[in-house]
């Protein structure tokens, strides 16, 4: 398959999020204001990465998107209609795969929750295997895997669906640097084969703008939004660019941003 | 095989050195054969009556399969039941505890008058006080369903069913086995129990060679159950070893 039947394939779709605000309460404690007023978006097919500090709702924030949790105020609309009826997936902080499964069959799993038969699982999950780079990891059990193999397990199992939206919550950040680098190399290439809506989030600065198209800074708790900011990289990115001026430049900005997000909301 | 050797012969080593001592302590001091028998005496016992402990043994045996299978069954379906909402679990859990803490010995009676005398009274008492290691663990097992599983599932729309079979219920399977484990060992004694009462088996066999201060043949029947018990164990065990192996690395060095 080529770059662009795979775009007329699962084209992107857009994200809008406007004014929305979650707030956990438990009984014997203050509430938790975790994201409040945020107002965000991507285009359709395009890599945004949500940078913000850790514990200061970019998950929330992901997981209202994914409809796997409810605004308390605020509307988000993902595509045409609302996240239930389009084809989104999920990346989480770990791998997550099922320990009794075999790499293959765990990558199947959302096919085979929907109900596809056994011959299109097979193929669909080979092909999303191969496009990890785990094809020769297909027979073994989680447990045989090293923390990289199962997270690469754990993204084919995101783009066996072929998404129209990806959504990642920091789903690097317990790899050793260079498994990193290589896994935000890998995922880069996806996105600009398939041309899914990608919506990443993140604590590392370098890594939000070595991937994304577009970075969004938030505070700490409750999450605002500080800073849209394009990335002024070429779209060809590869592990040179991040010894780059220009790379340099674009980190320092975000910094300044991310910055600024603790300290207005220290204040 | 070096694996096998390795995990069979120190407690093999244990158990002939212990039988050892206590056939040389015992011969030694004169101890009554009435009150403690040499391990001799208790081997001679088993051989010579053998044709009584083999069928006794497998009447047991009988009403404790059947009894941790009902077990099983039954502590699987109520562990389910209360793992599908918290007001369910708050309103049946503690009643689930009255398993936990019946006093075999008094209600045994009472079983015998329900069921009559024979292997149904037998089979309810060894149920009884195996079931709830079953549901307390497999319930255990069932809410610890790591909740980005249960996210993953919910994302595309995996029926209640699917949830059950695909996610929680092999995601407790390590849950069911350590309570099968426990249920084994209690399932025997919930079955001789009942048998005092009930009649049948080696509880029987027991009260009779109590009642004849056939202190040896006490001992032989005793073993029998134990061993009877460790079979199960073992049998648990083996099964926990087949399927686990691959899916939990804490598994591989069990």
């Amino acid at each position: 398959m080529t770059a662009a039947e795979a775009k007329r394939a699962a084209p992107g779709v857009a994200v809008r999020v406007q004014g929305a605000r979650r707030v956990f309460r438990a009984r014997g404690e203050p509430d938790v204001v975790a994201v409040d007023g945020v107002d965000l978006g991507a285009a359709p097919g395009e890599f945004v990465a949500i940078l913000g500090p850790s514990g200061c709702g970019k998950s929330t924030l992901l997981r209202m998107i994914a409809g796997l949790d409810r605004a308390d105020a605020g509307t988000i609309a993902v595509g045409e209609g609302d996240a239930r009826d389009t084809a989104l997936a999920y990346v989480f902080q770990d791998a997550h795969l099922l320990p009794w499964r075999t790499v293959e069959d765990n990558v199947a799993l959302p096919l085979e929750l929907r109900g596809r038969d056994a011959a299109t699982r097979r193929d669909a999950a080979r092909r999303a295997i191969e496009q990890v780079g785990l094809g020769d990891a297909a027979r073994r059990h989680p447990a045989q895997l090293s923390g990289g193999m199962r997270m690469r397990a754990s993204l084919a199992r995101a783009l066996v669906t072929e998404p129209r939206l990806l959504l990642l919550d920091e789903p690097f950040a317990a790899l050793d640097e260079i498994t990193r680098q290589d896994l935000d190399d890998q995922l880069r290439a996806l996105w600009r084969a398939t041309g899914m809506t990608v919506l990443f989030v993140t604590h590392s600065i370098a890594e939000a703008t070595f991937l994304a198209e577009r970075a969004i800074v938030l505070t700490r708790r409750p999450a605002r939004v500080v800073l849209e900011h394009a990335i002024d990289l070429p779209a060809e990115r590869d592990a040179a660019l991040r010894g780059d001026a220009r790379f340099a430049a674009e980190t320092r900005a975000l910094y300044a941003a991310l910055a600024r997000g603790n300290a207005s909301a220290a204040a | 095989m070096s694996r096998f050797t390795e995990a069979v012969l120190p407690p093999a080593a244990t158990f002939v050195a212990t039988t050892l001592v206590a056939e040389l302590a015992i011969r030694a001091a004169g101890v009554s054969p009435l009150l403690l028998p040499a391990p001799s005496a208790v081997a001679r016992a088993a051989v010579r009556h053998a044709p009584t402990l083999w069928p006794a043994l497998a009447t047991t045996a009988q009403a404790v399969a059947i009894g941790l299978a009902l077990s099983t069954v039954v502590g699987l379906v109520a562990a389910i039941a209360l793992a599908s909402s918290r007001w369910v679990e708050r309103a049946f859990y503690p009643y689930a505890i009255f398993f936990q803490i019946v006093p075999i010995v008094a209600i045994a009676p009472l079983l015998v008058i329900w069921f009559g005398y024979g292997i149904r009274a037998v089979i309810a008492a060894a149920f009884i006080v195996s079931v709830f290691p079953v549901i307390a663990n497999t319930l255990a097992g069932l809410r610890s369903v790591d909740p980005a599983l249960r996210d993953l599932f919910r994302l595309y729309g995996a029926s209640g069913w699917a949830r059950l079979t695909k996610l929680s219920l092999p995601w407790a399977l390590p849950n069911v086995l350590t309570g099968l484990r426990v249920a084994a060992g209690l399932a025997v004694i919930g079955a001789i129990v009942g048998e005092f009462v009930g009649g049948g088996g080696l509880g029987v066999v027991v009260l009779e060679a109590m009642r004849q201060q056939r202190t040896d043949l006490v001992f032989a029947a005793v073993l029998h159950a134990a061993a009877l018990g460790l079979a199960l164990f073992a049998a648990v065990n083996a099964v926990s070893r087949l399927t686990l192996r691959r899916w939990h690395t804490q598994e591989k060095d069990a």
